[in-house]
């Protein structure tokens, strides 16, 4: 006992947090790199329905996103519960997506246009009569590339 | 001149500052990328292709329908859609030659070998009130369909699965198992299965 008992009474030492701020900064940074902005506001519920043989979307700079549902709760009074399109910020008609569509294309580069990939993220519930009207839409402004948006089922 | 010491800066809220500004990160941006199926519609017909459309010969083609039901029809007999994988697979490899099913053209892949190209197409007709959920599960198996002959392809062929080979010879194994589903002009399926 009294081989390392000598005093007690010793105070520990307080951790030093210095290193603690360093530590966060890495963490930010980590987010920073591997995560990107969120464009659009959602204004449509959309619960992706599932697929197992779903592919990365390559270039994602190249794609824009046309989100199909109902309404989020605090717009189920104002644009009831039907499914609706949603292009960028607000709800549009199908007629809209020609507009849509080219003035996407007008923001990508003379090469990049071919390229071009529309996402479509619909609810999972949502009947196909819209999706194939969207569909038949972006046939007639030869958006032709087309992705169904879809998530890997969770095991 | 007094030579005071300035005292050090107090850096213990810079850890806050840090945190404060990692949950902004966290809270404004989204993870994980996109994934889906993708998709390659056709364009509008004119009238001159109308006609070609209509030579393709009828053991060449398998069309899956899905009533507004959900119920999923393949060729002419409903099917559950756990089956429908297996039936699409016999359809686009046809391993006995059966009449009944696609015949085969023997294509020469540049750089790589000639080989028997199934010429099957899958048609896929929905109907306005079939619900997304299930286009897109039918969907999945055909891709899951493809995906399977193209591995067994591979695996007969290099001895590797598709998802290992070199881009070039993965180009030679999409040329030899091409993924042909035409998703068809919209049209109203009868909810009647008979």
């Amino acid at each position: 006992m009294s081989m390392f008992g000598g005093n007690n009474k010793k105070e520990v030492p307080g951790i030093s947090s210095g290193s603690l701020s360093d530590i966060v900064f890495m963490l930010l940074f980590f987010f920073m790199v591997t995560t990107q902005m969120r464009e659009t506001e959602n204004k449509v519920q959309v619960k992706l329905p599932e697929a197992s043989e779903v592919t990365k979307l390559e270039r994602k700079d190249l794609s824009s996103y046309i989100n199909i549902g109902t309404p989020i709760r605090s717009l189920q009074a104002q644009y009831g519960t039907d499914a609706r399109i949603q292009l960028n910020d607000s709800f549009k008609t199908k007629e809209d997506i020609r507009d849509f569509v080219a003035s996407e294309r007008e923001a990508m580069n003379e090469g990049d246009r071919p390229l071009m990939t529309v996402c479509i993220r619909a609810d999972q519930d949502v009947r196909m009569g819209i999706i194939t009207d969207v569909k038949q839409e972006l046939r007639r402004c030869s958006a032709l590339k087309i992705m169904y948006s879809a998530r890997r089922p969770s095991e | 001149m007094s030579k005071k010491k300035t005292p050090g800066l107090n850096t213990s809220s810079t850890a806050d500052i840090a945190f404060l500004l990692l949950c902004y990160f966290l809270m404004t941006t989204t993870m994980g990328s996109q994934t889906g199926l993708a998709r390659r519609l056709p364009p509008i017909p004119d009238s001159k292709q109308q006609v070609e459309d209509q030579k393709i010969n009828r053991r060449n083609i398998i069309v899956v329908r899905i009533n507004s039901a959900d119920r999923v029809l393949a060729g002419s007999e409903g099917i559950e859609i756990a089956f429908l994988k297996d039936k699409v697979k016999e359809f686009l490899d046809n391993p006995n030659n059966d009449p009944n099913l696609p015949e085969k053209e023997v294509k020469e892949i540049e750089g790589f070998k000639a080989v028997p190209v199934s010429k099957g197409v899958i048609s896929l007709q929905n109907d306005r009130g079939t619900s997304y959920s299930t286009y897109i599960a039918v969907q999945n198996e055909l891709v899951k369909a493809v995906n399977e002959l193209r591995d067994e392809f591979s695996m007969a062929n290099f001895g590797k699965k598709y998802a290992r080979l070199s881009e070039e010879e993965q180009g030679w194994v999409k040329k030899a198992v091409p993924q042909n589903i035409s998703e068809a002009e919209p049209k109203d399926v009868n909810a009647s299965t008979r």
